[in-house]
């Protein structure tokens, strides 16, 4: 029994609203979709939370052409400053609805509520600030040219989206979308579809024009039908490499768009002049925020040996005040794996590192009974041949490997098909530059982890993807000839 | 902590360009990250059993404290009354740790307690300041030693350690340290004129390794005084020391913790940062003086379930 046994502070489940019932948004309207009902459940007692209806072709069909027409006669040739005032009523109203979907997002994601609250909802809303300043300032952004004139949208875009922030990354896909005049259908995950349905709602509240935003609910098989879809002119999706290649494939030949948003398996560089306190700081955010389901989780960490003994020593007695639950609790730091499905995931790949003679060690922390829960995990010598070394592990599991020189870890750190980010550690300033150079990566953070802003590009090398989320170079993947060049 | 510090610490004291090199060589402080970690930190919410565990071991904890030049032993044999009893009416109410006085005072706080679980800290070293020379400081300290104090709080010398002089700065609290005799010496950083969280860092390694019992962020006199991120990087310090050496060395925050909320956030931190063995008096006070009524009408209003008014409390 600790001395200091924090009490439960639990949110009130209550302020989620949650509805029995969910229907697909298509055309301005909630309406009842074709396909089989889903059930999603709440990760953290395995009951289910809500029963959505979803979309079955002919939805995907009716929602495409919705979002066609509300493209050619309403927000297109909309100017630009009108389009804005829309975009920024849907900013306020998450603001004011904020705790709600927090709650809801904690309910049926898992996620603690402290990063719904203080992470997710508000940078969602920031997402739409930030892109309706732009909407009335496209002109000027820089993708003009003498010949084509202003930038144009380009139509319809198909949304699809992951799990592990659903409103979040909704916000990352529509507010861009929308800020550069283009129409949207967007499918959220089939484990997470109530945010974004909720979200659905707040268009209403915003008396967003019928058709400029649908949501179609639905799995793997809805997200094939939409990307494919004849009718939608580009496609932004976000999630694992796997399904990106497959979209891809599909899409080879056609005339639509695409960009990706995929895996990572990002190395987290801690030098031995690093700020070792702010960079166990740095590591267990990296790894264990979001339960680790970050696709820019640190989930490699690479320490100069010189240190090793004393990071690991100093990490382990952080994880172990890691404090794993209830996700509703307040004083939660790991809430629940979104699915029983991503948890064998993760059982799986651990049972391999331990096979693969990597040494496990397991925070100590009481683990629920009921749910979806792992327990934070450190695994050391660990050689980059392994699996936990070389797979997105997407769960609370970090590897830890040691460098001697700074090109070793280079080498290490780029020996990955992924390249999405990468964390630097070190007071030496022209290392940090040096490094964020040689590192084959689309974020490098130093010192520092896991930071988002709507004004900072986001985005993949090699097998992470392509195209970028965020910032000037964000509004390029939806705009007509911008994303040709460098931009 | 590897045993890699343990070894360093041996050297460290050898001579100054020894300690010198030891502060250097320890790892930098990024200041948005503790920051970021210190804040995040206290957003912790303490509720129910935890807040009323959490109210009386603040109320253990606090340095009931009156630094005025205004002071008069009346007005300190009536702050002595309440640090036995904070709340006359509610008995079961524990006794602050400690009555914290100017030296001249010392002995008549240290008559009123007599007796009772309160101990009597001194302040000296030409507090606040430290500007006086060496001897000065030393008949300081024997004034609090010898009227009975025994707790004394020293000032470092900040000019010196800005000047990078630590050699001189260290040579002082070893003198104050043995001038105390059995006292415990609680070293006053006074974080708010040293800038960085880096030099926070060297300082407080700087007391540990000259022997101060407890580092202390400030005399309460200068803003900034206590921050939560500076009691950070002060409570990283005294759990790597105790690592390194199997001491524990205490820390005391003082100076602009005023409310029950912000005591239990500090309570947070030494439990989650430095660890829960550092969760009791004789390893973490608070230096304060209005923060005590604030606990206790938390307390009052934790036992009836309202608040009462501020009038039923002395003082």
């Amino acid at each position: 029994m600790p001395v200091f046994d924090y009490a439960p502070a639990p949110e009130n489940r209550e302020i989620a609203r949650v509805k029995q019932y969910y229907q697909p948004f298509i055309g301005g309207g909630f309406v009842d979709g074709g396909g089989e009902p889903l059930k999603t459940l709440n990760p953290a007692t395995g009951e289910v939370l809500a029963e959505v209806s979803t979309v079955a072709s002919s939805d995907v069909d009716s929602a495409v052409t919705a979002a066609r027409k509300a493209f050619e006669r309403v927000w297109s040739p909309m100017p630009g400053a009108e389009r804005a005032k829309y975009i920024y009523r849907i900013a306020r109203l998450i603001q004011e609805r904020a705790r709600e979907l927090a709650v809801l997002e904690s309910l049926d994601n898992g996620k603690p509520i402290k990063e719904s609250r203080d992470a997710d909802i508000p940078t969602a809303a920031a997402h739409f600030f930030y892109h309706a300043g732009w909407a009335d300032k496209l002109d000027y952004a820089g993708f003009s040219t003498s010949t084509a004139g202003p930038p144009q949208p380009l139509g319809v875009a198909g949304q699809v989206i992951p799990w592990n922030f659903p409103l979040l990354m909704l916000a990352w896909k529509i507010a861009p979308a929308l800020a550069t005049g283009n129409t949207v259908v967007l499918k959220p995950a089939e484990t997470t579809p109530l945010t974004a349905l909720v979200f659905a709602e707040i268009c209403q509240q915003a008396e967003l024009p019928p058709g400029v935003v649908n949501i179609v609910p639905g799995a793997g098989d809805v997200g094939e039908m939409l990307v494919t879809h004849p009718g939608i002119d580009k496609v932004a999706f976000t999630g694992s490499t796997e399904v990106g290649k497959l979209i891809q494939r599909q899409l080879a030949g056609t005339r639509t768009r695409l960009t990706l948003e995929l895996g990572g398996k990002a190395a987290n560089v801690v030098f031995d002049d690093a700020p070792l306190d702010q960079a166990i700081e740095g590591i267990v955010n990296g790894i264990f925020f979001n339960q680790g389901h970050v696709c820019c989780a640190g989930s490699r960490l690479l320490v100069q040996e010189s240190v090793a003994d004393e990071v690991l020593a100093k990490l382990r007695a952080r994880v172990e005040t890691l404090r794993l639950g209830d996700p509703l609790d307040k004083n939660t730091d790991i809430g629940a794996i979104n699915s029983a499905e991503q948890l064998a995931k993760i059982r799986e790949l651990v049972a391999s590192g331990e096979d693969e003679g990597a040494q496990r060690w397991t925070s100590s922390c009481p683990v629920p009974e009921k749910g979806y829960f792992f327990a934070p995990t450190v695994f050391s010598g660990v050689e980059s041949s392994m699996r936990i070394a070389r797979e997105e592990i997407f769960g609370p599991v970090l590897s830890v490997q040691t460098f001697r020189t700074p090109d070793e870890a280079v080498t290490k750190a780029n020996t990955t098909p992924y390249g999405l980010s990468a964390g630097v550690w070190t007071e030496k300033g022209s290392r940090i530059l040096w490094l964020s150079n040689a590192l084959r990566a689309g974020v490098v953070w130093a010192n520092t982890f896991n930071r988002f802003d709507p004004s900072a590009p986001f985005g993949g090398y090699k097998e992470s993807g392509f195209g970028r989320e965020g910032g000037r170079s964000g509004l390029a993947a939806y705009l007509k000839g911008a994303d040709d060049g460098e931009v | 902590m590897s045993v890699a510090l343990a070894d360093r610490l041996d050297d460290a004291t050898r001579d100054e360009s020894s300690l010198r090199r030891f502060l250097d060589g320890l790892p930098g402080v990024d200041q948005v990250g503790l920051e970021q970690r210190a804040a995040g930190l206290a957003t912790r919410s303490i509720k129910q059993d935890a807040k009323r565990w959490a109210i009386d071991t603040a109320i253990s904890m606090v340095d009931l404290t009156t630094l005025e030049g205004a002071d008069t032993r009346g007005a300190v044999r009536s702050l002595c009354a309440k640090a036995v009893r904070p709340d006359p009416q509610r008995p079961d109410t524990p006794s602050v740790a400690a009555v914290c006085v100017y030296p001249d005072l010392a002995a008549t706080a240290v008559e009123a307690l007599t007796g009772t679980d309160v101990a009597v800290a001194s302040v000296a070293t030409a507090f606040p300041s430290g500007r006086s020379n060496r001897a000065v400081k030393l008949a300081d300290t024997a004034l609090a030693v010898e009227s009975g104090a025994a707790e004394v709080d020293m000032v470092i010398d900040r000019g010196a350690f800005l000047e990078g002089r630590y050699g001189d700065v260290y040579d002082e609290i070893v003198a104050v340290k043995q001038a105390c005799g059995a006292a415990h010496l609680k070293v006053i950083l006074e974080t708010g004129e040293l800038a960085t969280y880096d030099n926070v860092r060297k300082a407080s390694w700087l007391a540990l390794l000259a022997g101060g019992d407890v580092i202390k962020t400030s005399t309460g006199k200068v803003s900034p005084a206590a921050t939560l991120p500076v009691t950070h990087v002060m409570l990283q310090a005294v759990r790597d020391y105790y690592e390194a050496t199997g001491e524990p060395r205490g820390v005391k925050a003082a100076g602009g913790i005023r409310t029950t909320k912000d005591a239990i956030r500090y309570l947070v931190a030494v439990n989650e940062v430095a660890g829960e063995q550092w969760l009791t008096p004789s390893l973490f006070r608070f230096g304060a003086s209005s923060l005590l009524n604030d606990l206790l009408l938390q307390r009052r209003a934790k036992q009836d379930g309202h608040y009462s008014g501020a009038n039923y409390l002395p003082e």
